[in-house]
């Protein structure tokens, strides 16, 4: 008798998940990062509703700080699916000119996207947030639940979480309140990558090795994206081959000098080497257990 | 794991990655306290598939020195405890989830933390596992907790299970202690029920590594498999393949009108193209036309592929439906036996309406007191009225409407349920259902000719129930007087239900105990439900203090039909009226459990009508309510 791969079986619960969300809620939404869970997130959401196409829009919270190829990458996913994509930037923070420099990452992360995902939930009436979290991420998150409830002002309750069996998820919720459901919780790193390889998922070009001018700074590389890259008195950008294991705002994410340019060779070097992948993602460094911090907060 | 896989990695990534790819995923959950070395035989794990990274393992090093038990050596066990600070936040943890992976599969390890909430969370744990590792100190054998972890693990139907008996190095290795355990564990598993040949017993040292990824030379005598290399090789679901086909509706795809699918995952069978599928609960046959994904149209689809099936004619089926294979259909019941885990502070409350889902079926039921409880320490029954966090006790379910399901052992998405709470919606109990005790094929409703459409045609109406609910001495009965002389002056038929002239008679034998208004208040709605069935407007004048049973009230009439008018005054105003000196009586002890006083009364959220009693006359209330029945199409015909 056949078995199922483990990705097949992967695939089949991430699917369920998504139809489970949308029979039960009023109006979803997808998040949408650019990245490479967005992109497999962005895969299985087409292949659940097939053939009509997937009945709830991407949301991509800006920061307007992310790289060209990232902007570049969204633009054209919107166009080839032909799914409406809400972008919003948080107007505060274009008021008040807020970036990485001046505001330090924690700040930053904090306005432009906590406070401005939970800006464009409220505008648009969302009662379910689909986003890519999963829970080999960090050692923390191996006990988050795939359906998490958010009261009306977006804030994580620890102790009102629910038990979750079989394939049975209770999506219920009460006035103002929503949900955030992760259908890939259970991918590791390594699953993404295959099933990008194994289903020829388009991604942002940055997680190729190539030729880019970048910056030492506290022991990383920063790629100098556009010219509003501050750089230091004397300092010059080099041009070093590298790539990226993780994408967000490019002044906060560190490049590794790399010869990996084909997906097979990404894998490679990924299970060779052997820092997990959140290091390049500056933002868990700011304080500690800041996963758990920024849940309550709304981030995700 | 072995040499050949790594140097794939390195020497061939397409090769290696072909070979990944074709893996297949075991789901485990292992079942042990930490003094049975669970924590140090998943970190053992995760280190031994090389899939605990550099910085991960540099802290490991580091904590192993500072807070470590085992000397200068690795202390895996602080891989995984990485929850505690968690815990001491009041986070629930019911269930972490680890992964890892070997050259021939995926694993996923449920771990359940924790002593007290241990039920709870390994019921969670246990419902998706397709194994369960059982672990025994070799030094104290089968235990108290073994016993209960074990019972579980039957409960749950896992459908295999693995032994491992740990800490050998403790007890030198020694066959003797093995085979003595094994022995044990054997008669004891017969005592509950489970398979004992299915049973593999395995002699491990975790904190050692002996017979966890290869043979021991420490256990010349053991000539079965390693851990590892069983839980690569044990087949996996079987059963649920070989069983009939199932697929839970949980979306009707409709792109445009030429193309209607039917959405879910398949839980159970296989099905192809031609296949003949009865409808549940419909009980609509047809014809499988298409097997429909993304990728294109299948040949076959099998269990555990989530996919949209096409039918040949245009059945009438929605989310909640079940396809079935039309050999052997679901049953169709709305009374079960169940086994009932509460996984909430707050007690069951027998009677009262919850919500049940099972697979894509939401339906409203009620739980009846226990036959009995578990006691998951010795096994024994006994008796009990309720049940509280953590408890298991096997109850009837009533569903408000008949649904399709599977004995749990037979199929478990098509016969494991969640309990919801209506007014929290937390998840508040799960249950497993065994068999039905009033299969909806044998009770019918009786079909009549004349419809309660036919009747409201005679009365010149249409049938309501007017729910008046509010403190006693709010105006409930002088209000409920005046709105049926006004009715009846226009020629309506109508009745009013008076709660204390209905506790003279019907309800005789209920008290005033949490339970017993429950009933008093489901008798009351079955009743006022009959006599608008029987096309007349129904007057309900009653304290009714809680949502939840208003809410039962109002499932059991239909939402269109029912009306609720909330009588509002202040306690200090009733109390001041007391028409009946009952407030007086409460407060002098003489009546305990009286609303307002020592028993709450749950304000409606949105009731049709609130009516406050200080500002407003009898009079002019009671014209208000047939205003609001005029409104909601009620009469119209009749009074101008």
């Amino acid at each position: 008798m056949r078995t199922l791969t483990h990705l097949e079986r992967l695939e089949a619960e991430s699917i369920h998940i998504m139809r489970e969300t949308v029979a039960e809620s009023e109006k979803p939404v997808m998040l949408y990062s650019v990245g490479k869970d967005s992109a497999v997130m962005l895969h299985l959401a087409r292949k659940a509703f097939a053939p009509s196409p997937p009945p709830f829009p991407l949301l991509h919270v800006d920061t307007t700080w992310k790289f060209q190829a990232m902007y570049e990458m969204r633009e054209k996913m919107a166009a080839e699916i032909g799914m409406e994509l809400l972008v919003h930037q948080n107007p505060d923070c274009i008021a008040q000119g807020i970036n990485p420099f001046d505001h330090g990452s924690a700040m930053h992360t904090d306005l432009w996207k906590t406070q401005g995902l939970k800006q464009a939930l409220d505008l648009h009436g969302f009662d379910a947030a689909f986003g890519g979290a999963r829970r080999d991420e960090e050692r923390s998150r191996a006990k988050e639940r795939i359906v998490s409830l958010r009261s009306a002002q977006h804030r994580w309750d620890p102790k009102q979480q629910r038990p979750e069996l079989w394939r049975t998820y209770n999506l219920r919720k009460g006035v103002g309140e929503s949900t955030r459901v992760f259908p890939i919780s259970n991918w590791t790193e390594l699953d993404v990558w295959q099933y990008v390889h194994r289903e020829e998922i388009p991604i942002v070009p940055l997680y190729f090795a190539d030729v880019r001018p970048v910056v030492g700074r506290n022991g990383t590389l920063i790629m100098v994206d556009d010219d509003r890259m501050r750089l230091e008195p004397g300092e010059v950008p080099m041009m070093r081959k590298v790539r990226f294991r993780t994408l967000g705002c490019y002044p906060l994410s560190g490049a590794i000098e790399s010869e990996a340019s084909t997906l097979p060779q990404i894998i490679q070097e990924m299970l060779l080497t052997t820092t997990s992948e959140r290091q390049g993602r500056m933002i868990d460094f700011d304080s500690s257990a800041s996963m758990e911090k920024k849940k309550q907060e709304g981030y995700f | 794991m072995s040499n050949v896989h790594e140097d794939l990695m390195v020497t061939d990534i397409d090769a290696y990655l072909l070979v990944h790819e074709h893996k297949s995923l075991l789901r485990f959950i292992t079942c042990g306290s930490v003094d049975d070395g669970k924590s140090t035989l998943i970190g053992r794990l995760l280190y031994e598939s090389h899939l605990v990274f550099e910085d991960h393992l540099t802290a490991l090093e580091t904590d192993s020195k500072r807070f470590g038990t085992q000397g200068a050596d690795l202390d895996f066990a602080l891989l995984v405890d990485g929850l505690s600070a968690e815990r001491e936040q009041g986070i629930t943890i019911d269930v972490a989830y680890r992964f890892f992976t070997t050259e021939r599969r995926k694993f996923i390890v449920a771990d359940t933390p924790g002593h007290e909430q241990y039920t709870r969370n390994m019921v969670t744990g246990a419902s998706t596992a397709d194994l369960a590792v059982i672990l025994i100190d070799a030094r104290t054998g089968v235990i108290t907790q073994t016993r209960r972890h074990s019972y579980l693990v039957s409960l749950l139907g896992i459908p295999r299970i693995v032994v491992a008996i740990n800490k050998l190095d403790l007890v030198d290795y020694s066959e003797a202690v093995f085979e003595t355990i094994k022995a044990a564990y054997r008669t004891f598993a017969v005592e509950i029920g489970l398979a004992v040949d299915e049973i593999t017993f395995i002699p491990i040292s975790a904190l050692r590594g002996d017979n966890i990824t290869a043979a021991s030379l420490h256990t010349p005598w053991y000539t079965g498999p390693s851990l590892i290399e069983h839980l690569e090789t044990v087949e996996i679901g079987d059963t649920v393949r070989a069983g009939p086909f199932r697929l839970p509706v949980q979306w009707v795809n409709r792109p445009n009108s030429e193309f209607r699918g039917f959405s879910g995952t398949i839980v159970g069978g296989s099905v192809r193209p031609g296949d003949a599928v009865t409808v549940m609960p419909s009980g609509v046959s047809s014809t499988v036309a298409r097997v429909c994904t993304y990728d294109g149209d299948l040949d076959e689809a099998i269990a555990g592929q989530a996919v949209t099936v096409v039918l040949t004619d245009e059945v009438d089926a929605s989310r909640g439906s079940v396809l079935c294979s039309a050999v052997q259909p679901a049953e169709l019941a709305d009374q079960f036996e169940a086994h009932v885990v509460w996984m909430h502070d707050t007690a069951m409350q027998p009677g009262r309406q919850y919500l049940l889902k099972l697979g894509a079926m939401t339906t409203g039921a009620t739980i009846s007191p226990p036959k009995y409880k578990v006691d998951v320490n010795t096994l024994e029954h006994l008796a009990a009225k309720t049940l509280g966090l953590n408890e298991i006790g096997v109850c009837t379910i009533s569903t408000d409407r008949a649904i399709a399901f599977d004995p749990y052992v037979a199929n478990r998405d098509m016969g494991g349920f969640i309990v919801i709470d209506r007014l929290t919606n937390a998840t508040v109990g799960v249950g497993l259902l065994h068999f039905a005790l009033r299969r909806s094929t044998n009770v019918h409703w009786q079909t009549v000719d004349v419809t309660p459409e036919a009747r409201s045609g005679l009365m010149g109406h249409e049938p309501c129930v007017v729910w008046l609910t509010g403190l006693s001495g709010a105006g409930k009965s002088t209000i409920a007087n005046q709105v049926e002389q006004r009715l009846h002056a226009a020629g309506a038929h109508t009745f009013l239900l008076d709660g204390d002239n209905v506790r003279h008679g019907l309800n005789r034998d209920l008290g005033f105990t949490e339970a017993d208004r429950i009933e008093n208040i489901r008798r009351i709605g079955e009743v006022a439900r009959l006599m608008s069935d029987a096309g007349l407007i129904v007057l309900v004048s009653f304290i009714s203090p809680f949502r939840a049973e208003r809410q039962l009230a109002r499932g059991l009439v239909g939402d269109d039909r029912f009306c609720e008018v909330f009588v509002d005054a202040p306690i200090e105003v009733a109390e001041a009226r007391d028409p009946k000196g009952l407030y007086a009586k409460a407060r002098s002890g003489e009546l305990p459990n009286f609303t307002g006083i020592d028993s709450p009364y749950e304000v409606p959220e949105s009731p049709e009508l609130r009516i406050d009693t200080t500002t407003m006359s009898a009079e002019l209330a009671s014209e208000m309510i047939v205003e609001q029945l005029r409104a909601m199409g009620v009469i119209g015909v009749i009074g101008g």
